[in-house]
């Protein structure tokens, strides 16, 4: 098993005549069952073109009625990034995962409104996030599939490289992934850690969690609280940002520490208050996880 | 992105927000004249600069003759303004705000910013004006009153009242307290600010509702669609490296140690710096190049973090997933031999085309110190700068 993706899963690719969008629904198709997995592609206007084998659509609509895909990834530019994830959820996909980085805040706000108005069924990750994977299965995001391998642990991460970092180091001690899942680092955006977290819980693959986190907001800590009363799995974490000064973006809109909130110490303090081991050291991320493996 | 206080009032204004009056200026002269245009007996000579706490630092001052505001504006022009968001070398004053006296009986607060929690932007007021708000948020929590606004429908006039009247508008004043609010709100929302405040919102004497102060963020993502708002950019208030590596497409952070960092990715960039750190060293700054990085955009990078005169040593962290790392190797060898790099340079090198990567690094000729993983990495980078390598 794993969380949100499958290699039964079928995906449409958003902006799939973008340069970005082809180079990830090449790689993507060639990963594990990739050519299985990816079924359509979308751009307004491009419909009845081809790109790799895979038929493009004018809408999403059209692209789900016509090949089944349930879920959808998204690498339009930022201005029209937005609109394209409202189609997804207008056409009731399962899964919307949004790559594009620098949307409007205000875009983001009113579409979350909309989907909470309209008690949508579609789950949305991202934007500006790496993606999900399911190692030997299925990727859908940028993220290099060679460094992973099936296994037993859950990681999810507000940072896309230091995801990668995580990984490297489980491989490192041999440790395989059920599941992958950034979940970017806008502030206002789909899936949180808590909600990624109660997916692990319940995914008898996973083992053991690893959460990664940045300063910023307090997603890590409502997630933490979740954990104490709930979880019946190990999990560990690191919080990126300890050295950062407040006041100051550190590239993702959502890392800022304002107001003396959403501080690494504070984030880390309540992780451990909750039984979630920390480390400060982002080159121990995988030996912790390790320690704390029955 | 930043705007002076007296363009966010410029703003505010269109959207019915009233302000004193005044007028900006760039020379003693012009400050003078401003004091005459505008009449009166007492003026406020303020300075312009994008930082908060101006008032505590001596760059706001209360001048009662035309030869006071000559003085005022003469000591405040130029100087360099320290203040709790400045930093300890401050920033230099070069524009001024003229204002009208304002006859204050009341301080209040009222800020507006996009809430994380709730996904939309909240109002936050309170009758606790004039100070930091932070410190009444972190004593007095009760005294600050929050209303999440609903994207479509935007400020009741219900909300805006009842705010209002918590915060200790009386009722005479309610409406145009209202009308303030509700402008405020359409300001942030048709521009795209990330935050908008009012510190302090004032009663006067006379019963008015009046903007003493404004500050103004905008989300730097949406401003392709507001070229106004950017004509108000001021460059003289920005770090010259940012600003020079926002022109390449480079998220760079001035910092006051002595390693410069380039990773790719926010949150790695932000992990390389806490494990400089955490082995006894210190980040001269944060740099992400991104996912797509060309060896044009290394060798900007490199150029950037050599201006600082800190600089004692370079770690280069890469976790190549989009991005190559024979790609990165190339970019580094021609930006370290076209900058005839001074300092020691650590890098370390994973992902995709790693071996490649670490092909050409070693066959460079170039003194390069490579890492296999971030905590030798971070090891190898602060003993280089403290000189032991």
């Amino acid at each position: 098993m794993s969380i949100l993706i499958t290699k039964d899963t079928r995906v449409m690719t958003q902006g799939i005549t973008g340069k970005t969008g082809q180079f990830h629904t090449k790689t993507g198709k060639e990963y594990a069952n990739g050519r299985n997995c990816y079924v359509a592609g979308v751009t307004p206007k491009k419909g009845g073109q081809s790109y790799e084998g895979i038929p493009i659509f004018n809408s999403v609509r059209e692209a789900k009625d016509a090949t089944g895909a349930n879920v959808s990834v998204i690498y339009v530019p930022p201005p029209y990034a937005a609109a394209a994830i409202e189609e997804a959820v207008d056409a009731q996909l399962d899964l919307v995962i949004c790559i594009t980085e620098g949307i409007p805040v205000r875009d983001m706000v009113r579409l979350k409104y909309k989907m909470e108005k309209q008690r949508s069924r579609t789950l949305l990750i991202g934007p500006n996030c790496p993606g999900v994977i399911t190692p030997d299965e299925i990727k859908i995001g940028i993220m290099p599939g060679h460094i992973h391998k099936k296994g037993p642990i859950g990681v999810v991460s507000r940072s896309g490289t230091l995801t990668y970092e995580a990984v490297g180091q489980l491989m490192e001690i041999g440790l395989g992934q059920s599941s992958c899942v950034g979940i970017g680092g806008d502030p206002v955006n789909g899936l949180k850690h808590i909600d990624v977290m109660k997916m692990f819980n319940d995914d008898p693959q996973t083992e053991a969690v690893i959460m990664v986190g940045e300063i910023g907001g307090s997603n890590e800590e409502e997630c933490a609280r979740w954990v104490k009363a709930n979880m019946k799995k190990p999990v560990v974490g690191f919080i990126a940002g300890v050295t950062a000064p407040p006041g100051k973006r550190m590239g993702h809109a959502g890392a800022i520490i304002s107001g003396g909130k959403g501080t690494a110490e504070e984030k880390l303090a309540v992780m451990e208050e909750c039984g979630i081991r920390t480390t400060k050291n982002p080159a121990e991320m995988g030996k912790l996880l390790k320690s704390v493996l029955k | 992105m930043k705007i002076h206080e007296y363009q966010a009032k410029e703003l505010l204004r269109k959207y019915g927000v009233i302000t004193p009056r005044g007028i900006p200026c760039f020379n003693v002269d012009e400050a003078v004249s401003a004091a005459a245009k505008l009449g009166g007996s007492v003026w406020v000579v303020k300075a312009q600069i994008h930082a908060g706490g101006r008032g505590k630092g001596g760059g706001v001052k209360v001048a009662k003759s035309p030869a006071e505001v000559r003085a005022h504006a003469s000591a405040i022009l130029g100087m360099q303004l320290k203040t709790h968001q400045t930093g300890p070398e401050g920033q230099k004053v070069r524009r001024l705000l003229i204002e009208e006296g304002a006859d204050i009986k009341k301080e209040l607060y009222v800020g507006l910013v996009i809430d994380r929690g709730s996904q939309r932007a909240v109002l936050m007021a309170s009758s606790e004006g004039g100070m930091d708000i932070e410190e009444v948020a972190a004593h007095t929590p009760e005294k600050i009153h929050k209303v999440v606004i609903d994207p479509m429908l935007g400020l009741s006039d219900a909300d805006a009242d009842d705010i209002a009247r918590k915060i200790g508008v009386p009722d005479a004043a309610v409406p145009q307290a209202r009308a303030m609010l509700q402008g405020l709100y359409e300001a942030f929302d048709e521009n795209d600010a990330s935050l908008a405040e009012i510190n302090p919102l004032i009663l006067t004497g006379d019963g008015k509702v009046v903007a003493l102060d404004a500050k103004i963020d905008f989300d730097g993502n949406a401003l392709f669609r507001h070229p106004d708002i950017v004509a108000l950019r001021d460059l003289d208030e920005e770090d010259p490296a940012e600003v020079e590596a926002s022109k390449h497409d480079l998220n760079y952070i001035q910092l006051d140690g002595n390693i410069g960092c380039l990773v790719n990715g926010a949150g790695l960039a932000m992990a390389s710096m806490d494990i400089i750190k955490l082995y006894g060293g210190n980040p001269a700054n944060f740099l992400d190049v991104g996912g797509s990085a060309t060896a044009e955009k290394v060798t900007e990078a490199f150029k950037i973090m050599l201006r600082n005169p800190q600089l004692k040593a370079i770690l280069v962290n890469i976790f190549g997933g989009i991005m190559k790392c024979d790609v990165i190797a190339q970019g580094v060898v021609a930006a370290a031999r076209e900058v005839s790099l001074g300092v020691p340079l650590v890098v370390r090198l994973e992902g995709t085309n790693v071996d490649l990567g670490k092909k050409i690094l070693a066959e460079s000729g170039l003194p390069i110190i490579s890492a296999n993983n971030m905590a030798d990495a971070a090891q190898k980078v602060v003993a280089a700068a403290k000189g032991k390598n």
